[in-house]
């Protein structure tokens, strides 16, 4: 179990409990947080739950697997802290993690 | 005008088996579809990605299911209406009038939603200034190549459409290729080849870099990007091209008076009815309690919205259920001697 924090482009945030084994995409979905659209269902082939991870949680998380980086090309406005959240597995290590959501997901 | 017994909105996997299913119990239907192939998703995000959750399958991938699944509707001849997209859905006498983008009619007592998340658009760029643009200068696909030559063009993204385009116009006009990281996604040739372009010069290579802004009066006269760091540049062009795969939407369906749930349409569990008489969705856009997003529960879906429709399409008829092993019917329908 993880608190994650999702934030909100325009600074709203949602602190929720996300059980382990489940993804942060999934905790955005189970809980009903916007700003996270995951219109694939989590097969990394859509780039619709895009989030930033700041520097501190960056390096943590596990590293990108192959085709992520393939797929966050056509994401919106992708930069060197993006991640598909659809890719990262929650765990009691993730516990405080904070995402930041694009402004969009188109 | 084209009267038919169903309009199945969308040609993915759900759609053909749908299709399938109307074929058995004797009604005609018109598929219609944004995409210029048939298969849906399965085609265009995942060709050929294996699938290993389709019963009496252990593993397809999306192109296999496909091909499979066009032979097995293959003896009843449906039209498919590809490239086209239903915009309208009007109610006249208890039939549903379609239009399509392409100004096709269908008059029909049945719709069958199956349109997976929506239909596919290009991403376009985040940028506000490039709005004005669209369609003009600023373009998401080629209809007519010759109309960059000898132009300044600058194309953004990272696949096999941006390498591409960029390798093919670099003979008769000035190419910026634009990309946001350094590695690309494209085939490893045309990467090469790209790499080869960029060494004599042939193409101006800027990665590491996205776009911040289009400017022009009237015309496209140049574009800014920027890096990372914040360091921008400014490259003269003509026209701006990007290539950032395509997003799906749910466009016009939303505007067709059908409840909805954030991007799906809410449904019985009896016969996938919609809150519209005549009106069914499933797959991937549809919703109940327990839904899932599994191409094997859009089959189901789909084979009990076609008998569905078969009520309204055949309001004199009773519908008997049948065997495809043992109905003469059906074995005719198949074309099966």
């Amino acid at each position: 179990m993880a608190k994650i924090k999702y934030i909100e482009h325009n600074g709203k945030e949602h602190i929720v409990e996300v059980q382990n084994g489940l993804t942060v995409m999934e905790g955005a979905i189970q809980n009903d947080i916007p700003g996270i659209d995951a219109d694939c269902g989590g097969s990394m082939s859509c780039a619709t739950c895009h989030v930033y991870v700041k520097e501190d949680w960056y390096d943590k998380l596990s590293k990108k697997e192959m085709g992520e980086d393939d797929m966050l090309d056509q994401a919106y406005e992708p930069n060197s802290s993006s991640r598909l959240s659809c890719q990262i597995m929650v765990s009691n290590e993730l516990d405080g993690l904070s995402v930041y959501m694009p402004e969009k997901q188109v | 005008m084209i009267k038919t017994d169903v309009v199945i909105v969308g040609a993915g996997p759900t759609g053909l088996f749908c299709a399938h299913q109307l074929g058995i119990i004797g009604l005609k239907c018109e598929i219609v579809d944004n995409l210029d192939k048939i298969g849906g998703q399965c085609i265009e995000l995942y060709p050929d990605k294996p699938i290993y959750d389709i019963p009496a399958v252990p593993e397809c991938t999306g192109e296999e299911l496909t091909n499979n699944l066009i032979k097995q509707i293959k003896p009843f001849n449906f039209n498919f209406h590809l490239n086209d997209r239903v915009q309208e859905l009007t109610n006249e006498n208890d039939n549903w009038v379609v239009k399509t983008t392409n100004g096709k009619e269908f008059h029909t007592p049945n719709v069958v939603i199956a349109g997976g998340v929506g239909s596919f658009e290009p991403r376009k760029f985040p940028t506000k200034s490039a709005e004005k643009f669209d369609g003009t200068s600023v373009l998401y696909s080629i209809k007519d190549k010759t109309i960059f030559k000898d132009k300044s063009v600058a194309i953004f993204g990272g696949g096999d459409s941006a390498l591409d385009w960029a390798i093919e116009l670099s003979n008769s006009s000035k190419v910026s290729l634009i990309h946001r990281r350094d590695e690309f996604r494209g085939a490893p040739a045309s990467v090469q080849k790209i790499k080869e372009l960029s060494k004599n010069s042939i193409i101006n290579l800027f990665t590491k870099y996205s776009i911040k802004d289009v400017k022009g009066n009237g015309t496209l006269e140049e574009i800014e990007i920027k890096s990372e760091e914040g360091e921008s540049k400014t490259i003269k062009a003509d026209y701006v091209l990007g290539f950032f795969g395509l997003i799906m939407q749910l466009g016009p369906i939303a505007d067709w008076g059908l409840n909805l749930d954030k991007k799906t349409i809410p449904v019985n569990t009896e016969n996938f009815e919609t809150n519209k008489k005549g009106i069914f969705a499933i797959g991937d856009i549809c919703t109940y309690p327990g839904k899932l997003k599994l191409i094997l529960s859009g089959f189901h879906e789909g084979a009990l919205a076609a008998r569905g429709c078969f009520k309204y399409a055949r309001p004199n008829e009773k519908y008997r259920f049948e065997f495809t092993t043992a109905s003469n019917t059906i074995k005719d329908r198949l074309g099966i001697k």
